[in-house]
């Protein structure tokens, strides 16, 4: 049977179905950023911003983007009826305090044992960059992270243990990929959800640390 | 009679000393003290330390003031951003020194400067790279890093109104770090949109209040920094 991965917008689409109604939930850059495309339109959901904002809208129209208005990313954006706009230290008191329900984060990395490494390479190259990255792993209630199941060149990112620098130890509660959605729980690693045609034996043999499917296992749909 | 509203850039940033640390708030194109920013290259001191969350973009503001060669340290979460070309050149080249802080504990941290705290424990960065030689302790079975203050010797701020007490809004998501590092420097120096009189802000609409606000001056028509 052909294996059909999950595209990005398939993987926030997914994602999106399990935003609870009334969360305050910070999307990460990247493909987190997708996920408010597709929270169900009868949920209440607050997007929180780390430069002070709560309550992000939908992108502005072209030509009416605002320079002072701008997401984590630096991209524009608008505020939704209910918004409000708050310094710093504020907007990281939110997430530092565990008030934002929910982080979705990017991932270069997750190990079994939750640990998350999404800001730095071992390329010295590269001056490091952290942004906000640490303080929404460690902060926020919950953490889902978001990623392909493996590298380019096929490499496992979920992994005994990290070989990236850790973004911190032991946060991510959940892990969805477009092959499959995976709980990180003290057990270990459990298969909740898998592609249409992927069998389990090629899902571990795409994934650097053992992993146990649900009994409830379910098919992903996309 | 209080009057802390000054009548050009020059006199908004004399006697910065050389070595001074600069809290410069902005957060990508938002909230940027652009004029500020070229004031304090006019006027010249060096050897400084710029505290401010991204290192500049293109050759304007912020990367503008570490292309003078003044700056000897940055301290900053995200240096690295589309267009940050003389950040990099200067960091390859061994010319800059970069202490890297996590975003909220970067806020964090000016904000306990400014409150008269003297280092607090935060969960954030525990167990990485950006935690190693900082002294860790256990609170209710949980681990947590000790953070130290970090005060600055003048602040740059971009504000939308100011009175002549320095009360101060901003504008939309420009406000970011302005309120924190107003009150974790000892001159801070604020450019305004529009000075209005005292009374004109209504009090409930305050957000900086001006006992942390040392200058003003008014640039009616500053520079917008793009969106990167």
């Amino acid at each position: 049977m052909r294996v059909q991965p999950l595209t990005r917008d398939e993987i926030a689409r997914r994602v999106g179905r399990d935003i609870p109604d009334g969360a305050y939930v910070n999307l990460g850059i990247g493909l987190p950023t997708l996920v408010a495309n597709y929270v169900p339109s009868d949920r209440e959901v607050v997007y929180h911003s780390e430069n002070g904002i709560l309550g992000l809208g939908p992108a502005p129209k072209p030509g009416s983007e605002d320079p002072d208005l701008i997401n984590a990313g630096k991209q524009p954006v608008t505020l939704s009826p209910g918004a409000s706009i708050f310094h710093h230290t504020d907007a990281f008191a939110m997430i530092r305090g565990g008030h934002v329900d929910l982080a979705l984060l990017g991932a270069m990395q997750v190990a079994a044992n939750g640990d998350l490494a999404n800001w730095a390479t071992n390329d010295e190259k590269f001056p490091p960059a952290v942004g906000g990255a640490m303080d929404l792993a460690a902060g926020a209630a919950r953490v889902w992270a978001l990623m392909e199941h493996t590298t380019k060149n096929g490499s496992p990112k979920i992994l005994e243990r990290c070989t990236y620098p850790l973004t911190a130890a032991g946060v991510v509660d959940r892990i969805y990929t477009n092959l499959a959605v995976i709980d990180v729980t003290s057990d270990g690693l459990i298969v909740r959800e898998m592609v249409h045609g992927l069998t389990f034996a090629e899902l571990q043999a795409k994934t650097g640390a053992e992993i146990r499917l649900a009994n409830d296992w379910q098919t992903i749909r996309a | 009679m209080i009057n802390k509203v000054v009548h050009s850039l020059a006199a908004a940033l004399s006697g910065i000393r050389d070595g001074s640390v600069v809290l410069i708030g902005g957060f990508g194109s938002s909230g940027i003290p652009v004029e500020l920013i070229d004031a304090l290259i006019a006027q010249g001191a060096k050897g400084l330390t710029v505290v401010t969350n991204n290192a500049g973009s293109g050759w304007t503001d912020v990367a503008k003031l570490l292309a003078t060669g003044r700056v000897h340290k940055i301290v900053c979460s995200y240096p690295r951003s589309s267009g940050s070309v003389v950040f990099e050149q200067l960091y390859a080249a061994g010319k800059i020194e970069l202490e890297l802080v996590p975003q909220g504990t970067l806020s964090e941290r000016m904000r306990a400067a400014g409150a008269g705290i003297g280092g607090f424990y935060t969960r954030t960065a525990v167990g990485t790279l950006l935690a190693e030689g900082k002294e860790t302790r256990m609170l209710d079975g949980q681990e947590y890093v000790l953070e130290k203050p970090l005060k600055g010797d003048v602040a740059l701020i971009k504000a939308e109104l100011a009175d002549r007490w320095g009360n101060l809004t901003y504008r939309a998501a420009a406000r970011n770090f302005g309120p924190t590092m107003a009150m974790a420097a000892d001159l801070t120096i604020v450019q305004a949109r529009r000075i209005v009189e005292l009374g004109e802000i209504p009090p409930e609409q305050v957000v900086t209040p001006g006992i942390f606000v040392d200058r003003v001056v008014e640039i009616g028509a500053p520079q917008q920094t793009g969106l990167q």
